[in-house]
């Protein structure tokens, strides 16, 4: 008797914070939607994006058991220094339990280090850089969507194989473009092709045409769009009025989102091939999922990101139910990645150890304006890029995760 | 002999002319401002957002009404301007004489609020806008090729600019006008509503703003940031050419244009940033701007 009450003393202290951390902090699930809302990157996520996340958490019903899914969100206005001022504040002020979306890969790099320091959630749809989840890569990461190294490999490897071997780059100078230039350069020498030369330009140009002047110049029968957004937009539309197409040189985009083709026009943009890892006219799912976005948004259709922060957001709810807590945010990572996903976005997937979500990725063409049959018919599939080959290798990531696993 | 300073001679004529290009934009914006500023006192930090305004009526005339570009070209300077009026009949007017600081912060707050009502409905991504039929297509020069419509944008911009410069500088109302600058008491005395010509001189400059959306629409976007995005290098400008001077903006506009070209060659990366390097430069040899007088 007296030996189990001793038992019984020694076992409550480690008892009650066991009990503790298997519920909901304070009763609430706050999940921050953080992105550009205001500037050049507002379309392909913005308020677009908080629609989605409000979506999968009425999906769940509002709440989980007790706790209520409550959803923010903020503007990051592209400022790493003002991203992570809000990240901090919601973290430790507000009790926000994860960060989804943050596109601008210079913002995510800060927001993915945030987040570990605090040991939050940090699901990333909106940036491209390979870096979340190769050198920079935390156990606090999921990146959703795409990244630079798919793009690379699908665009890229695309258009080296039909013979475009010699390529000049635009890339925006910051974190995003070069890790989409190094890792095109680096599937354009693999197929046997060559980089002629780049030019960094600043984010945000609204004139692009010295820069294409100097591409012309290079004569490279390829100029790659290492940028996104306003930014691409901009590149298209002047290297149309340039005649740089005319001239016999192609363009080859990238990272193109379906808000920037609605706003370039089929007829500026058409033939341009581009990769995504979601379209919403691709099959039954996503058209059902889309139309319902779509009814929220003014009939607009979403992006890959839009699409990337619902199914990120619900694929992180459903690992809160099945493991009854939100504190850990490590704990809730490592569920995330135990648990298959699926979602009407992007189907049946996974999570792998570096935080890299895995699906397959497309490769479609735009329409030319004969082809299309209304507003937002905008792309034709050209080939599937199966799970396999989307994505980096896990080995040459070099994730410091995936290296103390072995 | 073909190349200088390590770029070759051709690239370095198709940077120029492109650099022209832009500068056609900046003298056109900052000619307005210029203008606003010598004669009202007042910084007018709206100019981007009416700039804007002048694309997004045009848009709107071709999607909504069917209305071209040659006649949104005369249709909506008239209407950002008849605009202009209201703003500086209900507001402006009524902060005359206080520190222009106060001027600022209007309208400053006024583009904030055309901006953001804009984005609400239209957008960041923008809507396209074509190119007029007649002006598509282009010329080869031999060095570079150069589109049909940027050649006509540096055109107009060059007559508007004459033109502007002449009705200041040669006509009756420009010398009213001037006068007004100099001293508005006087020239009330003299019989001339000068309130009016406030009124007027507002909206005209205005409708500079509006007539260089237009012009832009076709090129870039017509995106509710555009005006956002210019509006900051166009101040450099009104500051480089001397604040009110009308000649300097003219010649400021054109120069920065081209000097800006020319370092997308050299050092791109630095683009951004150049007209700003050159505005602490002339503010700390020459304060009062390269045509300004000093007070």
């Amino acid at each position: 008797m007296r030996i189990a009450s001793r038992l019984l003393a020694l076992a409550l202290p480690c008892l009650v914070p066991l009990g503790a951390a298997a519920e909901m902090t304070d009763n609430v699930i706050k999940i921050g939607v953080l992105n550009d809302m205001s500037g050049l990157y507002a379309d392909l996520g913005g308020m677009g994006s908080v629609e989605a996340a409000k979506m999968a958490a009425e999906e769940f019903g509002g709440k989980i058991g007790n706790a209520k899914i409550e959803i923010v969100f903020a503007d990051h206005q592209n400022k790493p220094d003002i991203g992570s001022g809000i990240a901090t504040k919601w973290y430790d002020v507000e009790h926000v339990d994860a960060i989804v979306d943050v596109p601008n890969s210079g913002v995510a790099l800060a927001i993915a280090k945030v987040t570990a320091d605090k040991n939050k959630v940090f699901i990333d749809s909106g940036a491209a850089t390979s870096d979340l989840t190769g050198k920079a890569c935390t156990p606090n990461t999921v990146h959703w969507t795409y990244d630079t190294w798919a793009l690379a490999n699908g665009t890229g490897n695309a258009v080296v194989k039909a013979g475009g071997d010699t390529w000049f780059f635009l890339t925006a100078d910051y974190a995003f473009g070069k890790a989409l230039e190094r890792d095109t350069r680096a599937v354009v020498e693999a197929n046997g092709g060559k980089v002629l030369g780049s030019v960094l330009h600043p984010l945000n140009t609204t004139d692009f045409s010295s820069f294409l002047l100097q591409a012309q110049a290079s004569k490279a029968k390829i100029i790659g769009l290492a940028n996104a957004g306003g930014d691409t937009i901009n590149s298209i539309k002047a290297a149309s009025e340039f005649g740089i197409v005319q001239g016999g040189q192609k363009l080859a985009g990238l990272l193109v989102f379906l808000s920037d083709i609605h706003a370039l026009g089929l007829k500026t943009a058409n033939g341009l091939q581009l990769t995504s890892a979601f379209y919403w006219d691709h099959d039954d799912m996503t058209r059902a999922w889309s139309k319902k976005w779509g009814a929220r948004m003014n009939g607009r259709m979403p992006t890959m990101v839009q699409a990337g922060v619902y199914a990120g957001v619900l694929h992180y709810l459903k690992a809160l139910k099945a493991l009854g807590a939100d504190g850990d945010g490590k704990a809730v990572v490592a569920k995330m990645k135990a648990l298959p996903t699926d979602d009407p976005a992007f189907g049946k997937g996974t999570i792998r150890a570096d935080g890299r979500k895995i699906h397959p990725v497309y490769l479609y063409e735009v329409k030319k304006p004969s082809e299309s049959k209304g507003p937002w018919d905008y792309y034709k599939l050209i080939k599937e890029i199966p799970t396999a080959q989307a994505f980096r290798p896990l080995e040459q990531g070099e994730c410091p995760l995936v290296a103390a696993k072995k | 002999m073909n190349t200088l300073f390590g770029v070759p001679i051709q690239a370095l004529f198709s940077q120029l002319l492109v650099g022209l290009i832009n500068g056609s934009f900046y003298a056109l914006l900052s000619l307005g401002l210029a203008i606003i500023f010598g004669l009202l006192n007042v910084i007018n930090f709206c100019h981007g957002a009416l700039y804007m305004l002048g694309a997004l009526v045009a848009w709107v005339l071709l999607e909504h009404l069917g209305v071209g570009y040659w006649a949104a070209l005369i249709i909506s300077p008239i209407v950002v301007g008849l605009f202009g009026v209201v703003i500086e009949r209900t507001m402006i007017k009524r902060i005359q004489g206080l520190d222009p600081l106060y001027g600022l912060l209007l309208t400053f707050g006024l583009a904030l609020v055309i901006q953001g009502v804009a984005r609400n409905y239209f957008g960041v991504s923008g809507e396209p806008y074509d190119i007029p039929a007649q002006l598509t297509g282009g010329k080869n020069l031999g060095f570079m090729f150069l589109p049909n419509y940027r050649a006509w944008v540096v055109l107009v911009s060059v007559l508007v600019c004459g033109l502007t410069w002449f009705v200041t500088e040669r006509t009756r109302l420009g010398s009213y006008l001037r006068a007004s600058t100099e001293n508005p008491v006087l020239v009330q005395a003299f019989g001339i509503n000068v309130p009016r010509l406030i009124t007027i001189t507002y909206g005209l400059g205005v409708a500079l703003a509006a007539l260089a959306g237009v012009m832009a629409a076709p090129i870039y976007r017509v995106n509710p940031l555009m005006g956002a995005d210019l509006i900051i290098v166009v101040f450099a400008v009104v500051v480089i050419g001397g604040m009110g001077s009308i000649l300097g903006s003219i010649v400021t506009g054109f120069g920065l244009g081209v000097i800006e070209g020319l370092t997308k060659v050299f050092y791109p990366e630095a683009s951004t940033t150049v007209v700003f390097v050159i505005m602490a430069i002339v503010l700390l040899v020459k304060p009062a701007g390269l045509f300004g007088r000093t007070a």
